[in-house]
């Protein structure tokens, strides 16, 4: 696709794995033909790959943007923070998205913390039960609290259901409720936001975690400690459990992916953000900051 | 001479087109080779690095942490391959006998693809069904969460019913009719020839299918990833949830980096080795069949 | 057997109860197809079929996911086919039964057992990350083209061998060489046979959700080049109903995708018993 911005190691690289092929005759004949198509220049306009927490925001992002800005072109890809810094770091994407705080050899990457996310504590909304103290929620994820019975519910085992290992979300999670505690192998896991709600919403004992952005009628998100899960608790570190949202880049970004961040941390996009549920990057930034 | 120059170039020309041909034929195994090779050079340093006992034999996946124990995957693997057998063995080889020894040709030519219609089901509707359907069910009736062992065997149960049943009537419609007539002639019923002259001859045909079934309930990725649960501990009963290696390496490849990501490719490898192990013994007990 | 039933009732028994069993598996198929038709039809309109989707399928239709199915699936079969009839060719014409035979046999058998998610992780290795092509339809029609080999390969070389032998003959005694024999001859006699194999392998691709998500992605933008990326009918389903973003939507999703594949195995149906008329 870029030739030109290849540096010798990579093209080293490019050409040493055609060793392989050099034994199968055919295939080294098509991939040539196909690789030698990629290096035409072929895709206008950026891709932004990463956190599925932040896709269906970012989503939208691009929607209102590609709105503005007619004839830019923003494709937004899934994949996961890991797979999106990686793409950003190798290229593959031009923005990077990451619902979790970069590791230190991630930190070459320039990032922008565009927005922060409540983490919220679900349950079904039959479940009588409104407010858990972080304590109690860490002993049901840990598997120490079995029965809904122990915190005043049902006489029910309890269905824990968590993110997959490396998710963002669940390092948040892990971080800000577990510490050093583990989550249950018994847990269900599924592997994004949206699949957590669903089976939450169609399990009467089931407890899960999501993002705040994403919690609708069909689950109850409970309150922490007595403390509501609100635009308002969560801006004044009420409610403790926040995590940002960042969009990365690899090196000073370029004139289109720096568009596309300044208009996200503009006044208007910030303002999108809000209405998305998020929480907007300047309210809570510095708060957070020393939180941590 | 001008004859004898053109002659000269067709030969040449078939020569060039038939080595063009073998070069062509060469792909299905040399895309073999090159997937074993890509699998094998990102997942086996990583077995090698940290033992294969650790990934074989361990039962704690805590792969953020460096620790790769497999076996609740292996085992959760097999457990719903045994159960998607004991579900769709029964079905898939009761619908081969039914429709070669007990029913009209007429109503077989209909009723065959129809059930092989079920293996064009795309199984992310079979896994849909089974999260608004069977998990209810199972957890209004039986107990557990629903995302279970048995949710899972009953879904890739039916998944691989078409397998096991059309190449067993294909199997079956392949001996010699003198088989079924002299038994029949012999005084025996319908149901005495096949239980006793038919099934044993048909044999190793009907293994290799219920083999190749095996490969694909291990092998099915999407519909088990949304009704197993996927949880990581040891199911102790078949209401528990449970991971298969497939659905480890789906769940997990979005956020994995790393030393995670590697030992998602040697999930891969170990099942890449299974599924070998499978097909090749399809593959020879299906030769047999054709000796 | 112990209850020393007569052979008559026993078999009555035995009867009854695989009519039953076999009874069961075809309810199983209607259930499956009614279930989805009767929620998924009355989403499906005009519009649904036409529209892109908004906010990420929520609202809107599914236009793009078809559109990205057909070119995936396309560029797939553009790639597969070839390799896939030129290796029955050689089979079939060009070589007689040994080792070699034996080999690329067993080559294209277990290319057809491997699982989905081994050729997605494979792809995103060597097409998405190694040939940086990224997730694109290039990657995904790559990838989607050796796991259909296998069935081309074996459709097309049945369908080859089908081809009585005294049309070849009569080639040869013309004076036809063995390529225009192949080309002019066996070839277009085979075609409807082949074509069996390559709409099987449609089939196959537009139900193919694991391998197709880890190398052409699950962009919902209308693709512009081959290094776009795109999302398909079936991925787009499995996102639709695993994160709940909209059920109707993917109702409607899976109407369409079941009667796509309804369409086309009664296409195969049909094609492969006039074939089989034709030479039987």
């Amino acid at each position: 696709m870029k030739s030109k911005g290849r540096t010798f190691k990579e093209k080293a690289e490019f050409f040493s794995s055609f060793n392989i092929f050099s034994f199968f005759p055919l295939f080294f004949f098509t991939l040539f033909i196909f690789s030698s198509c990629s290096l035409k220049p072929a895709q206008k306009g950026i891709t932004i790959a990463g956190s599925t927490s932040i896709q269906p925001f970012a989503d939208q992002w691009a929607e209102v943007f590609m709105a503005k800005y007619p004839g830019r072109l923003i494709n937004v890809q899934g994949g996961g923070s890991s797979a999106g810094i990686q793409a950003a770091m190798t290229g593959a994407a031009q923005i990077g998205m990451s619902s979790r705080e970069l590791k230190p050899q991630e930190k070459v990457l320039q990032e922008f913390i565009v927005a922060w996310d409540g983490l919220a504590i679900i349950i079904h909304p039959s479940n009588p039960i409104e407010d858990l103290s972080l304590e109690e929620v860490r002993k049901i994820f840990a598997g120490q609290i079995v029965s809904w019975k122990e915190v005043g519910g049902p006489d029910h085992n309890i269905h824990v259901v968590t993110r997959e290992e490396g998710s963002g979300t669940r390092g948040a999670f892990q971080e800000m409720v577990m510490g050093k505690e583990r989550i249950t192998k018994k847990s269900i896991v599924q592997d994004s936001n949206g699949t957590v709600r669903e089976v939450v919403a169609g399990n009467p004992y089931a407890i899960g975690y999501i993002s705040l952005g994403l919690v609708e009628k069909r689950v109850k998100a409970i309150k922490l400690d007595g403390i509501e899960p609100s635009l308002e608790n969560i801006m004044s570190r009420r409610y403790r459990l926040v995590r940002p949202f960042i969009l990365v880049t690899n090196g000073p970004p370029t004139d289109e992916t720096h568009d596309f961040i300044q208009f996200i941390l503009s006044s208007e996009g910030q303002e999108l953000i809000k209405r998305q549920g998020l929480i907007p990057a300047n309210l809570v930034m510095t708060e957070a900051k020393v939180g941590q | 001479m001008g004859n004898r120059t053109t002659m000269k170039g067709t030969e040449s020309k078939e020569k060039l087109i038939r080595l063009f041909l073998l070069a062509t034929a060469l792909s299905a195994i040399s895309i073999l080779a090159l997937i074993s090779v890509f699998i094998f050079t990102e997942g086996l340093p990583i077995m090698f690095r940290h033992g294969f006992k650790k990934f074989l034999f361990s039962l704690d996946w805590y792969p953020t942490e460096g620790h790769f124990g497999l076996l609740p995957m292996i085992i959760g693997s097999l457990m719903v391959t045994v159960g998607a057998m004991i579900i769709g063995v029964p079905l898939g080889l009761a619908g081969a006998i039914y429709l070669t020894q007990f029913s009209s040709k007429k109503v077989r030519m209909v009723v065959k693809p129809m059930i092989e219609l079920l293996a064009g089901i795309p199984s992310v509707v079979y896994g849909f069904i089974g999260v608004v359907i069977l998990v209810p069910f199972v957890r209004e009736n039986f107990g557990g969460p629903g995302f279970s062992v048995l949710t899972a065997s009953i879904i890739l149960g039916i998944m691989i019913l078409p397998t096991i049943l059309s190449i067993s009537i294909d199997s079956l419609m392949a001996l010699p009719p003198a088989y079924r007539e002299g038994s029949i002639a012999l005084g025996a019923t319908e149901w005495q020839t096949t239980r006793m002259v038919l099934l044993p001859a048909a044999r190793s045909g009907i293994i290799a299918s219920i083999i190749l079934g095996m490969g694909r309930a291990v092998g099915e990725t999407m519909a088990v990833i949304m009704i197993a649960g996927n949880a990581t501990s040891l199911p102790r009963t078949i209401l528990d949830p449970v991971r298969t290696l497939t659905s480890n390496i789906a769940l997990e490849m979005g956020y994995a980096s790393g030393e995670h990501r590697q030992a998602l490719f040697a999930t891969g490898v170990i099942l890449f080795i299974i599924i070998m192990v499978l097909n090749t013994v399809a593959n020879l007990t299906s030769r047999k069949m054709s000796r | 057997m112990s209850l020393r039933l007569s052979p008559r009732k026993e078999q009555a028994i035995v009867r009854r109860l695989l009519f039953g069993l076999t009874a069961l598996s075809l309810f199983i198929l209607a259930f499956i197809i009614f279930f989805i038709l009767r929620h998924g039809l009355p989403v499906i309109s005009w519009k649904f079929l036409t529209q892109n989707p908004i906010e990420t399928g929520k609202e809107g239709g599914i236009f793009s996911t078809i559109i990205g199915t057909i070119v995936l699936i396309i560029l797939a079969l553009v790639i597969a086919t070839p390799l896939g009839v030129g290796t029955a060719i050689f089979l079939t014409e060009y070589t007689v039964e040994g080792s070699l035979t034996r080999i690329i046999r067993f080559g294209s058998e277990c290319l057809a057992g491997i699982p989905s998610i081994i050729f997605g992780l494979f792809g995103f290795i060597l097409f998405v990350t190694k040939l940086k092509f990224g997730w694109s339809i290039l990657s995904g029609s790559l990838t989607l083209a050796f796991m259909v080999l296998p069935t081309i390969i074996r459709t097309s070389e049945e369908a080859i061998k089908f081809v009585p032998q005294a049309y070849r003959e009569v080639s040869f005694s013309l004076g036809g060489t063995k390529w225009q024999t192949v080309s002019r001859v066996v070839l277009p006699s085979a075609l409807p046979g082949i074509s069996t194999g390559v709409i099987l392998s449609i089939g196959r691709s537009i139900g193919e959700t694991a391998a197709v998500i880890f190398t052409a992605g699950s962009a919902l933008r209308l693709p512009t080049s081959l290094f776009s990326s795109t999302r398909t009918m079936s991925v787009h389903f499995y996102i639709l109903a695993r994160e709940g973003i909209s059920l109707s939507k993917a109702y409607g999703t899976a109407a369409v995708l079941i009667i796509s594949i309804l369409l086309i195995n009664v296409i195969t149906y049909y094609l492969m018993n006039r074939f089989l008329r034709k030479y039987t």
